[in-house]
């Protein structure tokens, strides 16, 4: 607006330039040489093959039923965080951040360890009812939980710790009870907050890979979804699907993060 | 300074590894040719199929005794996602498949010098947890739905070789996972999260203990041919040519015999 303010913007030194410059260029370039490699000629086609169209489907069932487990397990998660004076709830908060900053491949690796076949809660589900969840869509769903949740639970928290906790204590006074008053008041009152965590909970979930193909392994239609599909595919040295696959999952990325920038510049 | 100085040399790393692409990308990007061109030395990059993990691990150990200035990099992976890597420019210097389709599609890119040679050939086992839980009794048993059973994919050369012992036998098989390399099968079986996997013997081997195999008929009439062949663009020829001729050689002979593997 202030034209002086303008110039000044303009003056940018050398030594963060170049660094920005760089920095953009490793980011953008790679999606960039996606879009010149596309077989663009073949896309339809690929897009609408079999595979292409059953991991989307898969991994559109299982993002979406991840971010509703994620949502009801989060949200109470970040309400005791936010709002209760819990003895060690940094401690758990440290706990339930983990897979945000853990390699997913650790995760799938953990998740066999205890709920696969011989793990320590998987053998007795199997010994007891004859349940075994590798390689099920159920595995999928888990492995999505186990790394996207953290997502929901700190944009969820985030948005407790700013809401206006005066509205709650009046609702108290009334009479609410804590559970109408977290229904009636709480909730509503942090519903953006709930909304832009469960959609990073689901693009996350939808781009899962490392703790997916550790824990559940890689089937046409029961755990192979797009990600996996896009690996599977440059391994079986068929380069021009994994590019597809790669250009479907950037464009669902694009439209998430363009759909929350609002929100994210209004709250910045 | 200190902090721009670092932020640089971080940009740099990132910007490396991205070039070569792979998860082996830093390793390669820093390959030295070696000054010397009589003695072969300096670092060679050797892309090879999972199934030669063990031994060419072993390998690499040998040859430190007689080429003690080499030093042997691998990227173990599945032969045609290695193949995929170097048609998009990885760098490296030596190639060793599980199969010649994967090989034939790296000479046709032109990404290889000469022609390749066959050093050891492998063949299939039906291999189950220790103490076979499925009571697996041969290969009909992989197209029980209630077993796990995992394969690999069948573009990979385990894959390709495991559809041909199915068509041989008339079983359709129930896989539930398709692994994109045989390790990964092998592992699943081992850990007892599959009841069943058709994995190389070499790779049964391997897992000592905690895998047994079934005796399935006629699996050594379909044998995979390992080729090896130095790479067109190979940053150290000279060390390139001296791992071949070490896996194509005496100690290659010996080391992958003692794995399991077929003279070819």
């Amino acid at each position: 607006m202030n034209p002086t303010r303008r110039t000044e913007d303009l003056r940018v030194p050398a030594g963060l330039l170049i660094p920005a410059a760089l920095g953009v260029a490793i980011l953008v370039l790679p999606m960039a040489g996606l879009v010149v490699r596309a077989p663009w000629s073949d896309l339809p086609s690929i897009l609408a093959s079999d595979e292409v169209l059953t991991a989307l489907r898969l991994s559109l069932v299982t993002a979406t039923v991840a971010t509703a487990a994620a949502l009801a397990c989060g949200v109470p998660i970040a309400w005791l965080l936010a709002r209760t004076t819990l003895p060690g709830r940094s401690v758990l908060r440290g706990l339930v951040t983990v897979p945000l900053v853990l390699p997913p491949v650790v995760g799938g690796v953990a998740l066999l360890m205890v709920f696969g076949r011989r793990g320590l809660v998987g053998g007795w589900l199997y010994d007891t009812f004859g349940i075994s969840l590798p390689f099920t869509t159920e595995a999928v769903v888990l492995a999505q939980v186990f790394v996207a949740m953290p997502f929901l639970v700190v944009a969820v928290e985030g948005a407790l710790r700013t809401a206006d906790r005066r509205y709650d204590d009046v609702a108290a006074t009334l009479g609410a009870t804590s559970w109408t008053t977290f229904r009636r008041v709480t909730l509503p009152a942090v519903t953006p907050g709930v909304l832009a965590g469960a959609v990073l909970c689901w693009a996350r979930a939808l781009g899962e890979f490392g703790a997916t193909v550790t824990f559940a392994g890689s089937f046409p239609g029961t755990t192979r979804t797009l990600p996996l599909e896009a690996y599977v595919a440059i391994n079986s040295g068929d380069s021009d699907v994994a590019i597809v696959l790669s250009l479907l999952m950037i464009a669902v990325s694009v439209t998430i993060l363009v759909g929350l920038r609002e929100r994210w510049i209004g709250t910045a | 300074m200190t902090r721009a100085r670092l932020a640089l040399t971080v940009t740099v790393a990132a910007l490396l590894t991205v070039a070569c692409g792979g998860d082996d990308g830093d390793s390669a990007a820093a390959a030295d040719p070696g000054e010397a061109s009589q003695v072969p030395s300096g670092r060679v990059t050797v892309l090879a199929a999972a199934s030669l993990t063990e031994s060419f691990e072993h390998l690499a150990d040998e040859l430190q005794t007689t080429h003690p200035d080499l030093e042997i990099v691998y990227s173990f992976g599945s032969s045609s996602g290695l193949v995929e890597q170097l048609l998009s420019g990885a760098p490296a210097d030596v190639l060793a498949t599980a199969d010649t389709t994967t090989m034939d599609e790296a000479v046709a890119g032109g990404v290889v010098d000469g022609e390749p040679r066959i050093f050891a050939r492998n063949t299939l086992a039906l291999a189950v947890p220790a103490g076979n839980p499925g009571n697996v009794t041969g290969l009909a048993d992989l197209a029980n739905e209630d077993l796990r059973v995992a394969i690999c994919e069948p573009q990979v050369p385990c894959g390709g070789a495991a559809q041909r012992l199915l068509d041989a036998a008339g079983v359709t098989a129930a896989p539930d996972t398709l692994t994109t390399d045989v390790k990964e099968a092998a592992s699943l079986v081992a850990l007892g999260e599959a009841d069943a996997a058709l994995i190389y013997l070499t790779d049964a081997a391997a897992e000592g203990d905690a895998v047994e195999t079934v005796d399935v008929p006629d699996a050594e009439d379909v044998v995979s041919d390992y080729p090896v062949a130095v790479l067109a663009d190979a940053p150290n020829p000279e060390g390139a040519r001296a791992v071949v001729d070490a896996i194509t050689g005496e100690p290659g002979r010996v080391i992958l015999g003692e794995a399991g593997f077929l003279e070819p």
